[in-house]
């Protein structure tokens, strides 16, 4: 890192398609527990997707609800949960040095898909098209329903990263704070993807949507069977701070940053590029001044499509080869693909390993495919591992951008 | 139709519109602003609710009619009319 100032995480908030708070999450992961729906999707039937069942009306009021967008209200679900979680004193904070930093893989078609629906039932006439429609498309749109909400009065913004979003609204955050801009940043991935059918048809068409009669077994990384992804929705955000603001206020402290990354394939739209991969992978760890051998949980992107899977652990096989004490998950075989969310929840998940001290498995592995084999993947059953010190965090997304987030134990050298 | 059944009509839309709003004692000579949380996105949800379920245009220029449930009902009375006449 080229700033010394170190970046902590202090709360978390998070809706997943399998829980609504970090510990019914954990527990699920660890229980080996996938909750995937069967929803409706206009115009193409039925599939497989995960939904959340979080309580928008916790922290909303009906109007707002209706007003806003569904990514919003996960937003501030998470946002809200997130602050309960770090103990802040909120009525005494400094609004204007809060920061919100969301990162999104799109945003809008939800409400767009909706309002074209909306006039076709008028004959197309575009003078029943909702007034709402630019407040809920533009793109800032979740991020700035949170300050709305919470009254925050610092910068706002989301981060437009394709899958690689979680990890890209993380780095954003810290940088930030690092900078000096905020004291205070409420930063991750949220999506609400499922309620879009181009998403869908989109995947279908490029043979990468998928399917299975068991709901709960049609995300299946790393499978040899595997065909495709899961689309879901969801949400994390934590609550960053710099080390000694969180000090200073006697914080609980989770985690710390302790490096990243983010580059470019620049070769293909939608085909991983190993190669790239690898780099990315290769430059925060040396960004956070550790070795292959000191990752001790590779939290994987993997999707569960065909190629993208092997073109991972093809990176993953050449970076970590001869480190014994790194096992490997995935969480996408529990939750399908939360999209903007999917690297913020991936992390979330696997960060109480460094009080508990298991990793948890990626399921729905019935048969490995023998070109996604590596040694450390953690298969169908959580194990408990001597040492568990710091993650690895990979989302890559499409037009070729790769994140990876290195977060390591509060305290350790 | 009466001015009662359209004050109901525009009560029924604000409930959609205003879920968290108590409305069991509006007053109908009170402008609505001044005695609900409503914004002007709200009085534009009004307009196009109207627009959609009853098929009664009200032009920017008449907004300011919508300002209370007396004015409503006053002003959207013969629009009512015209649309059952037809």
């Amino acid at each position: 890192m080229s700033s010394k100032t170190r970046i902590v995480i202090t709360g978390i908030g998070l809706t997943a398609p399998n829980g609504n708070s970090l510990a019914e999450f954990r527990a699920n992961l660890l229980a080996g527990k996938a909750r995937i729906a069967e929803i409706d999707v206009r115009h193409m039937g039925r599939h497989p997707a995960g939904v959340c069942d979080f309580d928008a009306t916790k922290w909303q009021k009906r109007k707002e609800i209706r007003n806003g967008t569904r990514v919003g209200s996960i937003s501030i679900y998470c946002a809200r949960e997130a602050l309960g979680d770090s103990g802040l004193a909120w009525e005494s904070l400094d609004k204007s040095r809060v920061g919100v930093y969301l990162g999104i893989t799109e945003h809008g078609n939800v409400e767009t898909e909706n309002e074209i629906h909306n006039i076709s039932q008028f004959g197309n006439d575009t003078k029943y098209w909702t007034h709402h429609h630019n407040p809920r498309t533009v793109a800032n749109n979740p991020a700035g329903e949170v300050t709305m909400n919470m009254g925050i009065t610092g910068p706002h913004y989301t981060i437009g990263a394709a899958c690689a979003a979680g990890n890209a609204g993380l780095i954003q955050a810290a940088q930030m704070l690092q900078l000096g801009e905020v004291d205070v940043a409420f930063a991750g991935g949220v999506s609400e993807s499922i309620h879009t059918f181009g998403i869908f048809a989109g995947f279908k068409n490029q043979g990468a949507l998928g399917a299975h009669e068991d709901p709960a077994k049609a995300s299946r990384p790393f499978d040899k069977n595997r065909n495709g992804i899961v689309i879901s929705e969801g949400g994390a955000i934590y609550v960053l701070e710099r080390l000694e603001d969180a000090q200073k206020r006697g914080a609980r402290i989770i985690a710390e940053i302790a490096g990243w990354c983010i580059n470019s394939d620049a070769t293909d739209a939608v085909l991983p590029n190993p190669e790239r991969q690898a780099e990315c992978v290769r430059l925060a760890l040396k960004r956070a001044g550790m070795q292959p051998q000191d990752i001790h949980i590779v939290s994987t992107h993997a999707t569960a499509t065909a190629l993208g899977d092997i073109q991972e652990c093809t990176a993953l096989r050449e970076v970590f080869a001869g480190c014994p004490g790194t096992y490997i998950n995935n969480t996408k075989s529990f939750i399908g693909h939360c999209m903007g969310a999917a690297g913020a929840l991936e992390l979330a998940g696997n960060l109480p390993s460094f009080e508990d001290g298991w990793v948890h498995p990626t399921i729905n592995v019935d048969e490995l495919d023998p070109e996604c084999a590596m040694p450390g993947l953690v298969i169908n059953q959580a194990v408990q591992a001597p040492r568990l010190d710091a993650i690895l965090n990979n989302s890559f997304g499409m037009l070729g951008i790769n994140s990876a987030l290195i977060v390591k134990k509060y305290g350790v050298a | 139709m009466t001015k009662e059944d359209i004050k109901q009509v525009v009560l029924d839309i604000i409930a959609d519109i205003a879920p968290d709003e108590d409305l069991s004692a509006v007053k109908p000579e009170v402008r609505l602003r001044d005695q609900l949380s409503l914004d002007s996105m709200d009085f534009l949800d009004i307009v196009m609710e109207l627009r959609k379920k009853h098929g009664i245009e009200v032009p920017e220029a008449d907004y300011v009619q919508l300002a209370s449930l007396d004015s409503c009902a006053e002003y959207l009375l013969p629009k009512f009319q015209a649309k059952g006449s037809k």
